[in-house]
């Protein structure tokens, strides 16, 4: 603003600067939408790297198999305990461990601060699932640490 | 990475999860900041406070490290105990200065940069690993010791880190409060 007052001619430049500016901090969004990205990126490669010996796999049921076992073992160290659909494109996997909580204190005491750390692990499954061919929008929920339920919703297929 | 690394008793990573999460944080790092330098600098910022926990998670863990009397000693905790435990390789300790208190860290092969290719614009300047000289300094600072840490070359297949003892710290000063 001082700047503005001193030397009109650079108006447009300062405003051009605090509207790249405001763009960035848009584009960048919060933090978990940014560690959401991140894990997205790091799921999309990893995929590749754990599924380049299987067999192709038909239809999405097989595909959502393959990653609450061979996936998730390898990635996060156990498989899935419980996979439930409802065969309209929406899954809920179930991890009664996730490792990333197996330091936390169990119970509901942090199930507020689990959030941003889901954010990444999200990402990753959302990424996995989209290198398999699948679109889909995935959300977390925690009722008790260290219980991890993943909320899989596919996008309409045009 | 075939090989699992250990993070606390019982549970297993997947190395390769680790290596991309790491590429993934360094490539938001660069698209964040505007100076590869200034990448370098958040990377050994992360590192430090990721040694200051460490420290205490690695002695929890390992019951025979005792206390260090010089720095061979500290290298050689370093080098075998450390970075096998958090890396899952080893490192070799060479390159002693004449009075025994800087020795560079050679690790033959980088679990960071496992799948990584620096394109050649920004070799030059971003060090890939600095959080390793980061992880290292805010380590050992938790042990009451000051040192310098910096990495004097690195390929994607071998990385070389500089650690030069300054002095013992005080109990007086709280770890971590200086920065």
């Amino acid at each position: 603003m001082e700047q503005m007052r001193l030397y009109p001619r650079l108006d447009d430049q300062v405003l051009n600067k605090q509207l790249s500016l405001v763009k960035q901090v848009f584009i960048q969004g919060n933090a978990e939408t940014r560690l959401e990205a991140m894990g997205y990126r790091v799921g999309f490669v990893l995929v590749e790297k754990i599924a380049k010996d299987i067999p192709r796999m038909n239809g999405e049921l097989e595909r959502m198999k393959f990653l609450c076992k061979e996936f998730w073992t390898a990635a996060f160290g156990k498989q899935i305990d419980n996979l439930r659909t409802n065969h309209q494109g929406v899954y809920v996997m179930q991890d009664n461990e996730f490792f990333i909580f197996s330091d936390f204190e169990a119970g509901k005491q942090y199930v507020e601060t689990s959030a941003i750390y889901l954010a990444l692990p999200c990402g990753i499954v959302r990424g996995a699932l989209y290198n398999l061919g699948i679109n889909c929008v995935v959300t977390s929920s925690v009722e008790n640490l260290p219980v991890v339920k993943f909320h899989v919703h596919m996008q309409q297929k045009n | 990475m075939s090989k699992q690394n250990k993070f606390s008793p019982g549970i297993y990573i997947s190395g390769e999860l680790f290596t991309l999460t790491y590429g993934a944080l360094v490539a938001e790092l660069l698209r964040d900041l505007e100076s590869p330098t200034a990448v370098n600098r958040q990377l050994d910022k992360i590192g430090y406070n990721i040694g200051l926990r460490l420290a205490d998670d690695l002695l929890a863990k390992h019951s025979h490290i005792q206390r260090c009397t010089d720095m061979h000693q500290v290298a050689d905790v370093l080098a075998k105990v450390a970075l096998r435990t958090y890396l899952g390789v080893t490192a070799q300790v060479s390159n002693w200065n004449p009075s025994n208190d800087e020795f560079s860290l050679i690790l033959d092969s980088n679990p960071l940069s496992e799948f990584v290719e620096v394109p050649s614009e920004l070799a030059q300047d971003l060090r890939y690993s600095q959080i390793l000289c980061g992880a290292i300094r805010g380590a050992l600072e938790m042990m009451h010791m000051e040192v310098q840490t910096f990495i004097v070359q690195e390929h994607s297949q071998s990385v070389e880190i500089r650690v030069k003892f300054i002095r013992i710290l005080q109990e007086s000063v709280p770890p971590g409060d200086d920065d």
